[in-house]
């Protein structure tokens, strides 16, 4: 046992309030006032799918990841409606960069697929992407750059 | 980034009303002190003196979906028997335990409000006369304390002897109920 345990899932409860205030300032550097209905709905999908874990590694990553997903569903449905008043103009903006971005990283594994569109949809530094993903910043950095070489290798494959 | 109270109370009403939760608790406030209640969507399964490891507890108990949310009845109903306006519950009931504690449990359930009655006897109507002793670990490990009332259950002599919650605890319980007992 000891350190070679693996460590077990813990009660959603302790997960949850370890998360949750962390996940909502994630989400509202990507959504801004929108941030608190993403916020709900990534809890509620990640409580869906507590009770199948296995173990209780990378929970801190898992989460960011499904924070990620929720977000990118939530600005591909607005793209197709009215702006709505209430949206922070630092995320319109990066709204343009984020709709190329959103149909070429589809094909992608969920953390490089992260990774890109948080550096280069956001423009958020390394420090804070390796903070979303629970990742080191180097971590980050290389799925980033795999993931700009794997969009690559896809690229060149279809033309 | 803090979540708002309010912003965290949808959200646990929310996972609640969608059934994804195994096991929510509450924390209630009483004159023999915090009351740690749990209940599954089946019923009420657990009450606890102490707060040590709880969520695991119930996790372990009843899976790993544990979430704090209000339970509004067993509050309400707890609240009136402290104040002396109830004498039975009604809650519905989730027990797991094996064949003969829950036999145990359920002629102790039968026991009324303000009496007592002897680990023995209660062995007895259980259906193993002998069995006093074990009658006696099934009292402490109660997962449903107060509301299946091991507190009146005492000694052949009419001594309190023991009690998860402490014995001032069931002294307290006792004197609420008006109950005859050996101090």
């Amino acid at each position: 046992m000891g350190t070679m345990a693996t460590p077990r899932v813990p009660p959603f409860e302790r997960f949850y309030l370890m998360h949750r205030d962390d996940v909502l300032g994630y989400l509202r550097r990507l959504l801004g006032a929108r941030a608190e209905d993403a916020w709900q709905e990534t809890f509620l999908r990640a409580l869906r799918a507590y009770g199948r874990l296995e173990h209780g590694r990378h929970l801190r990553a898992w989460v960011f990841t499904i924070a990620t997903n929720v977000a990118l569903d939530e600005l591909r449905v607005t793209k197709r409606t009215v702006p709505q008043a209430d949206v922070e103009p630092v995320v319109e903006l990066r709204r343009d960069a984020f709709r190329e971005l959103e149909h070429l990283t589809g094909g992608l594994p969920p953390t490089e697929r992260a990774a890109v569109v948080l550096r280069y949809g956001y423009d958020l530094p390394y420090a804070q992407i390796a903070d979303a993903l629970g990742s080191s910043e180097e971590a980050a950095r290389a799925a980033a750059s795999s993931g700009v070489r794997r969009l690559r290798r896809t690229h060149e494959r279809d033309h | 980034m803090n979540v708002t109270t309010d912003l965290d109370a949808r959200f646990r009403a929310a996972a609640v009303a969608g059934g994804l939760v195994d096991v929510r608790y509450d924390v209630v406030a009483s004159p023999v002190g915090d009351l740690h209640v749990a209940a599954t969507g089946r019923g009420l399964c657990r009450i606890s003196y102490r707060e040590d490891d709880w969520e695991e507890q119930l996790a372990r108990g009843f899976g790993v979906r544990v979430l704090r949310s209000p339970l509004d009845d067993v509050r309400r109903e707890l609240d009136e028997y402290f104040e002396g306006r109830r004498r039975s519950f009604d809650l519905p009931l989730d027990l797991r335990v094996a064949e003969f504690p829950a036999a145990v449990l359920h002629e102790l359930a039968q026991v009324p409000y303000g009496h007592t009655d002897t680990y023995g006897k209660l062995a007895a109507r259980a259906g193993r006369p002998r069995a006093a002793r074990a009658v006696g670990t099934i009292m402490n490990r109660n997962p449903i304390p107060i509301v299946l009332p091991c507190h009146r259950i005492v000694g052949a002599s009419g001594a309190l002897t023991g009690y998860a919650g402490g014995l001032e605890v069931k002294r307290r319980l006792l004197e609420l109920e008006g109950a005859s007992f050996k101090a």
